[in-house]
């Protein structure tokens, strides 16, 4: 009889609810779940990107050549802008990580402060995206896309401190624009519904007319030799492949063309980068709604900070893709 | 809400006084991971271009301090460090694993579909 009120008792404190063998509330565990199916989605991405630059691996753009730009400053400075962006980043999951911290001694003065420098750190990482959206839309020199969807781009050769350097040339630079052959179609001199994108500034034939009367330009293609870099063509071989294959000049990147190699490669950046920015942006929302919660004194009632440390969850895992995508498009 | 943190790293080769003094800490750490990528980015030594295993020597270094960088913004931002182990594997694990079976599939027909675009007789620069 003893032994069976023992077992009956022992069934009570396990099964009996308010057993948490985890030791993480509700919330917490539930937004860890969440994460590790974001984990997924995003690595879905990112591999997919990594299928297409494998499928493509003898032709895919080379990163350092893509983004060189710094805002206020001219020049080439790849790499250099990312790591501020990365910086700025890592340094806003570090204030969060502090509002945490100061969360689990109830300092509210603290978590304000803290959670309001993550925000801004967020801002500014959002901003410097835009830019850089921007900068690759705008794109740098322009480019021929060929027949077969390729791209042809144009250079010529420099001798700096005694060596030869293959630096590129702007197909503004060569080219002159004869008249137009038609005017685009607008939405306001046509049929209302009806537009068109926008014509390339220059025709093929007109990009064929600057090559030929500047005998040191040459033509760069995508194939990249057994030294890294991107093939580049003789004078003859040039002129050639713009003339049999060119088929349209194309400026910056977009969904359709890219000026700096495959298509795909901008496709990828816009959606990879964009669903990324798309997550800060919506952990900033969120932040800023925390922000006001713990200004209201919300949590102070409540007794405890879970909550910062929820987003805070979330904030990380923003940070933590963010290390991926800057490796495996700006590194790798 | 009394939390214990656990207040080393390099497996107890560094040991914070508060959970403070370890985060920034750690932000020291990740900030010189992320230096070092630069700079091996920008200059790239010939040294490091050799292939290794499929891939340039360069690109294995990248990703192991990508996954070390992970591994302490999980650990100590995420404070995966002070979960319990079911939970750490729970997440970690069911991750890691469906991370690596679906990088191996799509790598590997992608590198299948070069092949074939490189040694077949698949045209596509018309």
């Amino acid at each position: 009889m003893n032994t069976t009120v023992a077992t009956t008792e022992t069934e009570t404190k396990t099964w009996g609810g308010g057993n948490q063998p985890l030791k993480a509330s509700y919330g917490k565990m539930m937004m860890w779940f969440f994460i590790v199916s974001d984990a997924l989605t995003f690595s879905g991405f990112l591999a997919a990107y990594g299928f297409s630059r494998f499928k493509f691996i003898d032709s895919w753009p080379i990163a350092d050549e893509v983004f060189t730009h710094v805002p206020f400053f001219h020049g080439n400075y790849p790499m250099i802008y990312v790591a501020f962006m990365t910086f700025i980043l890592i340094m806003s999951s570090v204030t969060m990580v502090l509002a945490v911290d100061a969360g689990h001694h109830m300092k509210k003065n603290a978590v304000t402060w803290y959670m309001f420098l993550t925000i801004i750190g967020g801002i500014i990482f959002v901003g410097s995206q835009a830019w850089e959206w921007g900068t690759f839309i705008k794109g740098d020199y322009g480019a021929v896309q060929t027949k077969g969807g390729n791209i042809l781009q144009f250079g010529e050769y420099k001798t700096i401190d005694g060596e030869k350097v293959f630096k590129r040339v702007a197909v503004k630079d060569f080219t002159h624009a004869t008249e137009k052959y038609r005017t685009e179609h607008e939405r306001k001199n046509g049929l209302w519904f009806v537009q068109e994108s926008t014509l390339p500034e220059y025709s093929v034939e007109e990009v064929y007319a600057g090559l030929a009367a500047n005998e040191n330009v040459l033509v760069r293609t995508q194939i990249i030799n057994e030294e890294g870099e991107k093939t580049v063509l003789s004078r003859a071989e040039s002129l050639k492949q713009i003339k049999d294959n060119g088929k349209l000049v194309v400026h910056g990147a977009n969904l359709q063309v890219n000026e700096y190699g495959s298509p795909l490669f901008a496709d990828f950046f816009f959606f990879i980068t964009g669903f990324h920015g798309f997550h800060v942006f919506s952990g900033i929302v969120i932040n800023i709604i925390i922000f006001f919660n713990v200004i209201i004194g919300t949590y102070e009632r409540r007794k405890n900070y879970e909550m910062v440390e929820k987003v805070g969850l979330y904030w990380h895992f923003v940070d933590l893709v963010w290390v991926f995508v800057f490796t495996f498009f700006y590194l790798v | 809400m009394a939390h214990e943190h656990k207040l080393e790293i390099f497996r107890g080769l560094l040991k914070f006084k508060s959970n403070t003094q370890k985060i920034w800490g750690v932000l020291i750490f990740l900030s010189l991971v992320t230096a070092v990528e630069v700079v091996l980015g920008i200059y790239k030594p010939e040294s490091l271009m050799s292939q290794v295993l499929g891939m340039k020597g360069l690109n294995w270094i990248f990703i192991i301090l990508t996954i070390v960088k992970a591994y302490y913004i999980t650990w100590d931002f995420m404070h995966m460090r002070d979960e319990t182990k079911a939970l750490r594997r729970m997440v970690v694990w069911t991750a890691i694993f469906l991370i690596c079976y679906l990088i191996f599939i799509l790598l590997q027909e992608g590198g299948y579909i070069e092949s074939v675009y490189t040694d077949g007789y698949v045209k596509r620069d018309f």
